[in-house]
């Protein structure tokens, strides 16, 4: 009589989903790495050093996987969560003191502080190693433009729950945008774009594009929840995709000649 | 701490440090551990015939962090282990933005140049306990507590002692790869050169991170809950108003440049310069591995940027800025009454009032220009005449100095310092690289005159929000 796990493990459905015995062998160990989905990202084999902990420290990683957190949290979050002015403070409150898994928003907000320190912390390793040095170049470059990204992604999500916190930070940080050279109704150069009456006023500069109004307010709010959900997310996977694809195509992970 | 009775936030302190030293205690008992059955302790010398080595001390140390957990344990404050008045009077006293900048500056520099010595695992480790003392010590100080421990905060706190711990790791790599290769041996990193497989020897490693990862969040999100204020109020300005904590290096900067720069043109720099790093930097040599000697220019421009012109001004813009952006001292009260004499001048004030003793030359008018024009060609022309007709009168002595700076200074430097750059370079590149580098130069300079001077604008047009 064969076992429960073999039954299972020698079943079509099994065998369907998993295309290789248990890599417990040599053979297997290598073919799960080509076969698996999941797995493919990586490289069957790897040099020793490139796994120790205290030449990578782990931390591009671990900010890969905050940012799988991130999206689990953020998307159990969204469905609690209404952005307009009317809720936005109410359903967190209610996150906070009601809901059963009201925890999800403090996994979520000090997963998002990690994540900007990790992310810093693997571009320190990444400098110090002198990793960015050719080939890979343009890996560093997109490296760039995901910091970039997390922190847009930390800044739009801090004004989501719409409290003294998050407007008046929101408010500080965009205020900048109205001394944007050319673009800012408070920036040199502005009087520049016009057309015998002014092009860029208050109504029509750069920092009224970032908050969709004069004023942090509820347009602000929607316009943040979108970048904030949907279209940085997007920019971050595709991005991400191609870091990763991009390791692999550079060589694998840096190490001496 | 505000709205709590002093029994409450004893018993806050308390709930905290007694866990904190007992986790300390821990840390160096598993070291002390460590070094008597894997390592092998080294005698540092002998009282008495007994041997004391480097285990016995750590352990003493572990003891004494035990007794300190104790004394918080009681949530009485005059038992609490914490730094003496006078020390703390002393610290708020004498810091200010000059001390703290030039101290961490001077700090950053002897560890750099005695990192040899500083990498030593006994005396990192000893840094490393002090730093947390310090902590410790500190947080019974009200003042202290309510701005470290603010939620937002903890984050910055993290960070300062994860930098402390990956730098001390990287130097420490680095140094024993400098002594290798100068002794002609391979760097560390080539020594495990066979390949393992990736099943199971790194999934395993992985998955182990993310099992550990999600107990860490866990926690954190068990033990400190998210910060929620009150309801968001657009007449209630909160004072001081903060940006997000990753952006307060930038929110700093304010306080010596114009919104323009400061917001939006050098974030877009330091961008920019990111991503140029691997374009500009022609070493071909440490790739792969760590090593200070072999890249020392860009290994020192890349810690001056990161470690002291971003990570300690973010310190700085949210730990010790308080209402009205003032300065206060670690274990100093935010109070919003607390008044600066902010007395900045202009170079042009300076030039031509104190110096030549007379009035601001006039705004050049340009009337009949705007007369024989129509008007659609002087309403741009206008502005762009009024402009430059300011810069080379009444702004005539910042403009020749940022002339000079930025357009004379690239090539004097590839004649003199640079000269192995620009060779190998190229004219391109150089010039990317220099403007780069004057610009981030441009920070420190601005800190200096604003301290030594109180200049205020190199050049201020405030007719056209061009202020620099």
């Amino acid at each position: 009589m064969p076992g429960l796990g073999e039954i299972i493990t020698e079943s079509q459905i099994w065998k369907s989903i998993f295309r290789h015995p248990m890599p417990v062998d040599r053979r297997n160990r290598i073919v799960v790495m080509l076969t698996n989905f999941f797995l493919h990202l990586h490289p069957v084999s790897i040099k020793k050093q490139g796994i120790a902990l205290s030449y990578t420290w782990c931390m591009g990683g671990v900010t890969f996987f905050l940012f799988l957190v991130e999206t689990v949290t953020g998307v159990l979050l969204m469905f609690y969560y209404r952005p307009t002015l009317e809720w936005a403070y109410n359903d967190i409150l209610a996150l906070r003191d009601i809901y059963s898994l009201g925890i999800m928003r403090e996994i979520h907000r000090w997963g998002a502080h990690a994540m900007v320190i990790t992310v810093w912390l693997h571009m320190y390793r990444v400098f110090l190693t002198g990793s960015y040095k050719p080939p890979r170049e343009f890996n560093w470059v997109i490296g760039v433009i995901l910091l970039l990204l997390t922190l847009l992604l930390s800044f739009t999500g801090y004004l989501l729950p719409w409290d003294q916190l998050a407007v008046w930070a929101i408010t500080v940080g965009s205020n900048m945008a109205r001394a944007t050279p050319i673009l800012g109704h408070e920036g040199p150069g502005h009087q520049l774009l016009t057309l015998g009456y002014p092009m860029i006023t208050s109504g029509s500069d750069a920092r009224f594009a970032l908050l969709g109004a004069r004023n942090v307010g509820e347009e602000t709010l929607n316009r943040f929840y979108i970048l904030h959900c949907i279209a940085i997310p997007l920019g971050v996977s595709l991005l991400l995709a191609i870091h990763f694809w991009r390791v692999r195509k550079d060589g694998g992970i840096s190490g001496p000649l | 701490m505000h709205g709590i009775s002093p029994q409450q936030f004893a018993e806050t302190v308390s709930s905290f440090l007694v866990p904190f030293y007992v986790a300390l205690a821990a840390m160096n008992g598993i070291a002390a551990l460590l070094m008597w059955k894997k390592f092998g302790p080294v005698t540092y010398f002998r009282v008495f015939g007994v041997p004391i080595t480097n285990a016995l001390v750590w352990t003493f140390v572990a003891l004494g962090f035990m007794v300190l957990a104790s004394m918080c344990a009681g949530a009485n404050m005059n038992m609490m282990p914490q730094m003496p008045q006078s020390f703390r009077d002393a610290v708020n006293e004498r810091t200010g933005p000059v001390i703290y900048t030039l101290g961490t500056t001077a700090l950053l520099i002897i560890l750099f140049v005695f990192r040899a010595w500083f990498v030593r695992p006994a005396v990192a480790w000893t840094i490393w306990n002090l730093m947390l003392l310090f902590l410790g010590l500190s947080m019974p100080d009200s003042n202290f507590f309510s701005i470290v421990a603010k939620p937002d905060n903890v984050p910055i706190v993290a960070l300062v002692f994860l930098l402390a711990f990956f730098t001390w790791l990287a130097t420490y790599r680095a140094v024993e790869n400098d002594r290798r290769m100068d002794a002609g041996e391979p760097p560390l990193e080539k020594l495990d050169d066979e390949k393992v497989l990736v099943w199971p020897d790194l999934v395993y490693i992985e998955m182990i991170c993310m099992i550990a990862l999600t107990a860490l969040l866990i926690f954190w999100a068990v033990w400190l809950q998210a910060p929620l204020e009150e309801p968001a109020s657009s007449v209630k300005t909160p004072n001081p108003s903060k940006a997000p904590w990753y952006f307060l290096g930038l929110q700093e900067m304010l306080v010596y440049y114009d919104p323009w720069m400061a917001g939006v043109v050098l974030p877009s720099l330091i961008v920019v310069g990111l991503m140029a790093i691997p374009y500009i930097d022609f070493n071909k040599q440490g790739n792969g591995y760590y090593t200070i000697k072999q890249r020392k220019f860009a290994y020192i421009m890349f810690q001056l940027g990161f470690l002291e012109l971003w990570v300690t001004l973010i310190v700085l813009g949210t730990l010790l800025r308080g209402p009205n952006w003032n300065f206060f001292g670690p274990y100093e009260f935010w109070d919003a009454h607390k008044v600066e004499a902010l007395n900045n001048v202009n170079l042009s004030d300076y030039f031509w009032q104190w110096w030549l003793g007379k009035s601001l030359p006039a705004v050049p008018q340009l009337q009949p220009i705007i007369d024989y024009t129509p008007t659609w060609i002087s309403s741009w022309l206008q502005p762009i005449l009024q402009f430059v007709g300011i810069l080379l009168t009444r702004e005539l002595p910042g403009t020749l100095l940022l002339l000079g700076y930025f357009i004379a200074l690239p090539p004097m430097m590839a004649l003199t310092v640079f000269r192995k750059f620009y060779q190998r370079m190229g004219f391109i590149r150089y010039m990317v690289m220099a403007n780069l580098l004057l610009f981030m130069a441009s920070l420190p300079i601005k800190m200096v005159l604003r301290w030594s001077f109180n200049l205020k604008y190199l050049i201020a047009i405030p007719e056209y929000f061009f202020n620099f």
